[in-house]
């Protein structure tokens, strides 16, 4: 069934990476008849592979593939080689993300004309809107199954959930609910509903929660017309005389180098390797790299401003059952510059287990202060502050040739520096979120510092002006008009919404657009 | 009987198979965890014992004592310390851990105390870890235990948390919203 394509074969489309653009792109173009060659970094497992079981999947899925950190983000201390906690494998970071599956709004396409000139921050307009959006939204809500959207029920908050709602009602929010999330909360799509397991952060073994693993990919294959090569890495992107690409060179699971040729490429391989495969394909045509005249490719890295709340109480709560993020407080994410920043932010519910508790609460922490908050462990209760961080030119990938890769490449530094902006809306969330838990009758609570990034964005960024970005409103490079960017590094902003809606949205638009610009002959 | 601590994580068998009278002929005590003469310590309550190789038992009493005060719960055994240090004990880490230990010592002797396991109370032990946490020693220790002491599974009741759910068919029908006291 699966399509085996040449690599001498110019008519495919080569999609790098298979989470939630790549793999999204490469079902969408197989579904409309086109040749797809998807080739994945990672091995591919399926939920029956996943485990409940935090390091042991985090040894099976996170990428952990050499990296090194700058800047003065706590992460380049505490986790200096894991700036980011995402994956290696088909499906990508879609197997570990949570679900959350929220629209951006109307004001956050505009963050430029909205919030002004920020100083220090490298703000500019979305080239679309949300108008624009509107109905790629919905595809995409639709494609996962995404809850209390299309007539599809809520799930049922868990005790997590229930102390977080009961908080925030105490303090007034009135935006509470239990989330718009890919998760079933009733069998859609030939996936049974949320057994309320926990543990999805290491994949779900139900397939209650979407992932391009067991959805996009198995059905892209079904047609004939994808083609995936697992443990497939690229390492170049590279192009003719007229600045075209042609192909694409990676490293197959065996170490030998391959070249796939290409008519289209769409890279995808979220926010740090894809500017870095940029980056490294610099060539005597683009000596900074490729598509990069605008000199954006690897700036303007966001991980959005984020921390924890945790809180114990006299009782226990075990947050841990049931789904990971299991509802949001909405209050706060609106524009409001009397709080002193602009943009806003979500509070989500979120649960470790033991191990990643002991892990993440207070990276470097010892002695009883320590000790004694995990003695409260099964009386804890969560959250997850996620909210819109300013895009700023030095926060940025960059390839260090200080340090190389398994295939002697540089790897990727990533620096990161928090904007006032980023500190201000942090203390006003970590104030609320433990306000929260405290309405309660919480004993003692913890404002948690961020975890590696699992949101990383903007480091090849749609702008209308080629100057100012890398790619236009379909993700297409300014400088190469058969290279497409697919995954969250075309992100103009952040926004204050958990990204995987949106990067959906958008690669199921990109594909439309891919296919009639076939149709039509111009690429 | 006794159990003996052979690999992180395990503590079944009774290879060691001494009896409490027999452990208290052969060994002093040091702190809570005893030193055993032949290459041995034990817990003062004969519950386990663990085998000592390329470290000196004493080394690794004291570096279950050090475990213990890096992050102390109380209602958390010693074995579970100890497993979670065993790892140190082999010849590529033994002069590491020897030198550390060393320092410890020497430190302790500084401020006054015969040895940092004859220190008596855990503030003073805590004032002696707190002069050598940035060294790489410490470092090395307090972050092996992140995951030696915390990702062994048999400490996970002590703290409520019940590990993997999907063999038994998640939590929903076994309490994900039964909190009582909202």
């Amino acid at each position: 069934m699966t399509a085996p394509f040449d690599l001498t074969d110019d008519t495919v489309v080569v999609v790098i990476g298979t989470g939630a653009g790549g793999g999204v792109v490469a079902n969408e173009l197989a579904q409309k008849g086109i040749s797809v060659v998807a080739l994945e970094a990672g091995g591919r497992y399926t939920p029956d592979d996943f485990v409940n079981d935090e390091w042991e999947s985090f040894g099976q899925l996170a990428w952990l593939d050499k990296r090194t950190t700058s800047g003065d983000w706590r992460v380049a201390k505490d986790f200096s080689g894991l700036p980011a906690w995402i994956v290696k494998a088909v499906g990508g970071t879609t197997t570990h993300w949570a679900g959350a599956s929220l629209r951006f709004q109307e004001h956050e396409f505009k963050a430029r004309t909205t919030y002004g000139n920020v100083p220090g921050a490298n703000l500019i307009d979305w080239p679309v809107d949300l108008a624009e959006m509107a109905p790629w939204y919905e595809k995409a809500e639709t494609k996962l199954g995404v809850t209390r959207t299309g007539n599809r029920p809520a799930l049922p908050g868990n005790n997590n959930f229930k102390v977080f709602e009961a908080g925030a009602k105490k303090l007034g929010y009135k935006e509470v609910h239990t989330g718009n999330m890919a998760i079933n909360s009733q069998d859609y799509d030939d996936r049974t509903s949320c057994q309320q397991t926990g543990f999805c952060f290491q994949g779900c073994k139900w397939g209650a929660k979407w992932s391009t693993a067991y959805t996009d990919i198995p059905r892209g294959e079904a047609t004939g017309n994808l083609e995936v090569r697992e443990r497939a890495h690229v390492v170049k992107i590279e192009h003719d005389g007229d600045g075209r690409a042609t192909g694409v060179v990676y490293m197959d699971k065996d170490g030998n180098q391959k070249t796939q040729k290409a008519r289209i490429v769409c890279v995808a391989g979220n926010s740090i390797e894809s500017p870095r495969l940029l980056l490294l394909s610099a060539s005597e045509k683009f000596p900074n790299g490729l598509a990069n005249s605008s000199g954006q490719v690897g700036r303007n890295y966001m991980r959005h401003m984020t921390g924890s709340v945790y809180g114990v109480f006299d009782k226990p709560v075990k947050m841990w059952r049931g789904t990971t993020m299991a509802g949001i407080v909405q209050d706060e994410a609106r524009h409001d510059p009397s709080r002193g920043f602009v943009g806003g932010y979500e509070l989500e519910t979120l649960a470790l287990g033991l191990p990643f508790m002991a892990a993440f609460l207070n990276p470097g922490a010892w002695g009883r202060e320590f000790a004694t908050a995990l003695d409260g462990y099964e009386n804890m209760a969560g959250l997850w502050i996620v909210g819109e961080d300013m895009p700023q030119e030095t926060n940025r990938i960059t390839l260090n040739t200080a340090a190389l890769d398994q295939y002697g490449n540089p790897v990727p530094n990533v620096h990161f520096t928090d904007h006032p902006n980023d500190v201000a809306m942090r203390t006003h969330a970590y104030k609320q979120g433990m306000a929260i838990y405290e309405a309660l009758g919480a004993t003692r609570v913890f404002p948690t510092p961020p975890y590696p990034s699992t949101h990383n964005l903007g480091t090849n960024r749609m702008s209308e002006d080629p100057r100012e970005g890398v790619c236009d409103k379909w993700g297409q490079t300014h400088d190469v008009a058969n290279l497409f960017i697919s995954d969250g590094s075309q992100f103009t902003t952040g926004a204050s919404e958990n990204p995987t809606l949106t990067i959906v949205a958008l690669a199921i638009r990109q594909a439309d657009h891919i296919a009639s610009e076939i149709a039509k002959g111009t690429i | 009987m006794t159990r003996p601590i052979e690999e992180a994580g395990n503590t079944t068998g009774s290879r060691a198979g001494l009896t409490r009278r027999e452990l208290l002929s052969r060994s002093m005590a040091v702190g809570a965890v005893f030193v055993v003469g032949t290459g041995f310590i034990a817990s003062s309550t004969a519950a386990w014992a663990m085998e000592v190789t390329a470290l000196k038992p004493e080394t690794m009493a004291t570096l279950v004592q050090m475990a213990r005060d890096i992050y102390p719960h109380d209602r958390i055994a010693d074995e579970f310390y100890a497993i979670a240090v065993k790892g140190y004990d082999n010849a590529e880490m033994a002069e590491m851990v020897e030198a550390g230990i060393a320092a410890l010592n020497a430190a302790a002797k500084g401020k006054g105390h015969a040895s940092y396991l004859e220190s008596g109370w855990e503030r003073d032990r805590v004032d002696i870890l707190r002069g050598m946490e940035e060294s790489a020693f410490f470092q090395t220790v307090r972050g092996g235990l992140v995951t030696g002491l915390y990702n062994q599974k048999a400490v996970w009741p002590l703290f409520g948390y019940e590990g993997e759910s999907h063999s038994q068919g998640g939590y929903i029908a076994r309490g994900f919203d039964d909190i009582s006291w909202i």
